[in-house]
């Protein structure tokens, strides 16, 4: 019964989509405002509906209720508890489902944001929320119904497939979600901005937060699924260039261009038209992402639901809104009017240059996921696209970016001082190069490129620093010449300054530990209890070999002790492989050791039956700091979206009593 | 950060102990070094976007010794490329050839950052004064309104 009213919440939300979809429409036709009321019930009553959907799913699956087709294929009585609840969205049904639900749940928090967006803005936005809502909502229920009931109802179910009973897979797609989606509202209010025909910075301002919000969601998720493969994948590899990857990379790059180019628009009134298109490609590489995810079309290791007959639905989708909101960019577009006087050398010069890298990144990951596919229809070549061709030609376009981000920040708006910005990062600059050139002569010898890359990472945190240094201290005569004067100033710089500079410091952190990473070590051996096997600054000893029960599958753990190379105890890891009778499958456990910011990383090959096992440490120094400094970035966004100017909003329209004092910001 | 690269000086003496499967590691670290970035360069033919050196599949393995057996022999990493891609095909390698059928793919990066530089010079020329935009009449009444109330 439960499923059923599921079931049925699902249908109704797609009812209600459609209702959202087209009511502001036809208010704008009618000019009858009550219309476009009408859209703000229905985003909430979608919501509604499908957050109820989505409960009944979870409930069947927890429950495990194996008349649900979808809980016999991806559940199994003994499954821990929380493997029951990610269970939901680990399979292609459940996760379409809970796209929607973040679909809605955004298109319903736009209804409720009265304040911060103007009346006819949001009704528009509402309306292609809903379009969206309804045709994915249409593509679940016609083709992927989670729903579905079989009889007679097996006695067991075939359980979730292991690589994804996880802590990360309960985390990582619902994070990726709402980047991904969170952008179908940036792309609601681009749409929504050419359906109207004009575009200010009332429109920038009302559309930043979502923007922000999205893209600190994206960098979580990316960054989860990145450790999620780091540990579970069991090659101690972060980032493989898989498509999969490339599929949320694209939109993430596209992202951080659109961040800063609403930054130009609203504080410039520039860049208006390019903003919008950057609006609509973003989206579009999230609805590309999940074509690529879903339809099976470029296989990886995230083939976990696959299924070409889909494809056709989605590319369907694809086209309908990439193709429509292309056209109507192309027929709309010159009615917005391009503002704003602008000077290379200036602030919004330097964030168009990073528009441009970004830009160029992104179609170089585009074009390389999709050039074999393409290739291979047009000629029946089949060439490879690997991570060599994306090093090569991605880290060229990366280093400049990174270069210019501290000297930009530093620049002022309308017309910047390019000397007095690179007076002031001397500092910044010096001491990066005296942290490269000490790290390069402490592993002298080693990968060249890392302590550059390490370089390249103190100077992205020390401009950050400098930055909000520079501001702290003012200039000329409102100069602070006290600390407590400086740490006023400081403490009252807008949120949004701290949060750009925490951002970017981030990236800094993040590119120390990529460029780590080159000196990372790999030993290998077959080792007898009682031997050791040595990788860069560890030793790992092997203690025992032995069985061991988990809830749902046998295990076969091996027990190492970790010295360094002084032979001082540091500690023990456990690494196994893991059987999972339910699906015959084996997945091996990485054992991880962390010290400081560093991991030792241990992986268990073959058991030999005269019970020597094979056995791979890897020595990964400054591992976490790749995914410490995402969490920064995601943090820097976050505290930029606390920024006075978010809460407060855009003017209001005004409204019919006076508000009372003590509401009225004090400005 | 200090602590962190005194640290990383520990490694400065520490060689890549660099091996796939115990048994197939050459004795001639040299070589081996090289097998290991043939490896990481031909893809794995059975797997998803694997490269053989990370693949744990049998054919992976095959391709290994493979590779080492005709480093042994003798060959150039070029050579020990050319061998592989004479059996398999261009597939093979993660780095596809830079050659007219690629050439698109290669040019991506320069093509969008020429054209991009192309469109913000436009940009930068067209710094014609931004045009008076007239208020409709709705706003233009809010505008009094609002003002009055001043």
């Amino acid at each position: 019964m439960i499923v059923e009213i599921g079931h049925f919440g699902l249908a109704l939300a797609l009812a209600l989509s459609l209702v959202q979809a087209v009511m502001p429409a036809w208010a704008m036709r009618s000019g009858d405002p009550a219309l476009r009321g009408v859209a703000t019930a229905a985003a909430l009553g979608a919501f509604f509906c499908v957050a109820l959907a989505f409960a009944a799913l979870t409930y069947a699956h927890v429950t495990s209720d194996f008349s649900v087709l979808n809980v016999v294929e991806h559940s199994h009585t003994t499954k821990p508890l929380i493997y029951k609840v990610s269970g939901v969205w680990g399979n292609h049904e459940g996760s379409m489902l809970l796209w929607l639900l973040i679909l809605v749940l955004f298109g319903g928090l736009v209804a409720l944001s009265r304040r911060s967006v103007p009346a006819v803005l949001r009704a528009n936005v509402l309306s292609v929320q809903g379009a969206v809502a309804f045709v994915f909502g249409l593509f679940i229920v016609a083709t992927s119904n989670p729903f579905t009931r079989v009889r007679p109802a097996p006695i067991e179910g075939n359980d979730l497939n292991p690589l994804l009973q996880d802590i990360g897979l309960a985390i990582h797609p619902p994070l990726l979600y709402l980047g991904y989606v969170g952008f179908s509202i940036t792309f609601a209010f681009a749409v929504a901005a050419l359906i109207e025909g004009r575009i200010d910075a009332a429109w920038a301002r009302a559309v930043r937060p979502w923007t922000l919000a999205a893209w600190s969601f994206l960098t979580l998720g990316i960054a989860m699924g990145s450790y999620w493969a780091y540990y579970e994948l069991g090659w101690g590899g972060w980032w493989f260039w898989d498509p999969v990857e490339n599929a949320s990379l694209m939109p993430w790059i596209a992202g951080t261009a659109l961040v800063h180019s609403t930054v130009v628009m609203e504080k410039r009134d520039a860049l208006k038209v390019w903003t919008v298109l950057l609006a609509i490609l973003t989206f579009s590489l999230s609805l590309l992402g999940t074509f690529i995810v879903r339809s099976g079309l470029l296989t990886s290791v995230h083939s976990f639901a696959s299924d070409p007959s889909r494809g056709i639905f989605i590319l369907a989708i694809l086209v309908l809104f990439i193709g429509g909101s292309l056209t109507l960019f192309a027929w709309r577009a010159p009615l917005l009017r391009q503002g704003g006087l602008f000077a290379p050398l200036s602030r919004e010069g330097a964030l168009v240059l990073n528009n441009l890298f970004l830009v160029a990144a992104c179609a170089t990951v585009l074009v390389g996921t999709l050039y074999p596919l393409l290739l291979e229809m047009a000629t029946g070549e089949k060439i490879s696209v690997g991570p060599p061709f994306f090093n090569a030609t991605f880290l060229p376009l990366a280093v400049p970016l990174l270069l210019l981000v501290p000297f930009g920040q530093l620049l002022a708006w309308k017309r910047g001082d390019v000397l007095a910005a690179a007076q002031r990062l001397y500092a910044a600059f010096g001491l990066a190069l005296v942290v490269g050139i000490v790290a390069l002569a402490l592993t002298w010898g080693g990968p060249v490129l890392a302590p550059i890359g390490v370089g390249i990472g103190a100077y992205l945190i020390l401009g950050a620093a400098t930055e909000i240094a520079a501001r702290a201290r003012g200039q000329g005569r409102n100069r602070s010449r006290t600390p407590l004067a400086i740490w006023r100033r400081a403490s009252g710089l807008p949120r949004s300054a701290w949060g750009t500079a925490l951002a970017h410091a981030g990236v800094g952190v993040a590119v120390i530990g990529i460029a780590a990473q080159g000196w990372a070590t790999e030993g290998l051996g077959t080792l007898r209890p009682g031997q050791s096997l040595a990788s860069g600054r560890y030793v790992a000893t092997l203690e025992r070999v032995g069985p061991r029960s988990g809830p749902n599958y046998e295990e076969t753990v091996a027990t190492l002790r970790i010295r360094d190379r002084a032979g001082s105890e540091i500690g023990t890891i456990e690494t196994g492989k893991r059987f999972y009778p339910s699906r015959r499958m084996t997945v091996t456990e990485a054992g991880l050791l962390t010290v400081g910011t560093s991991q030792v990383y241990g992986s268990l090959g073959e058991v030999q039956p005269d019970g020597s096992i094979g056995m791979r440490l890897y020595d990964k120094p400054l591992v976490l700091l790749i995914w410490i400094g995402s969490l920064i970035m995601a943090a820097g966004g976050g505290l930029s979206l606390t920024d006075r100017r978010m809460r407060v909003g855009a003017p209001a329209a005004a409204r019919a009593r006076p508000l009372p004092p003590t509401a009225v910001p004090a400005e | 950060m200090w602590p962190a690269l005194a640290l990383l000086a520990l490694l400065a003496g520490v060689t890549m102990a660099a091996a796939v499967q115990p048994d197939e590691v050459l004795k001639d670290p040299g070589l081996e070094h090289r097998a290991r970035g043939i490896s990481a360069g031909l893809r794995c033919l059975v797997c998803q976007n694997q490269s053989i050196d990370d693949s744990d599949a049998p054919l992976a393995k095959d391709l290994r010794v493979l590779v080492r057996e005709r480093l042994q022999a003798g060959d150039s990493d070029q050579q020990v490329e050319d061998y592989v891609v004479g059996r398999y095909g261009e597939f093979v390698l993660l780095r596809p050839v830079f050659a007219w059928h690629t050439l698109a793919l290669w040019a991506t990066p320069i093509i969008v950052l020429l054209l991009g530089a192309f469109g913000v010079r436009r940009l930068l020329a067209n710094r014609a004064p931004a045009r008076f935009d007239h208020l409709s009449a709705s706003e233009e009444a809010e505008l009094q309104r609002l003002l009055k109330r001043e």
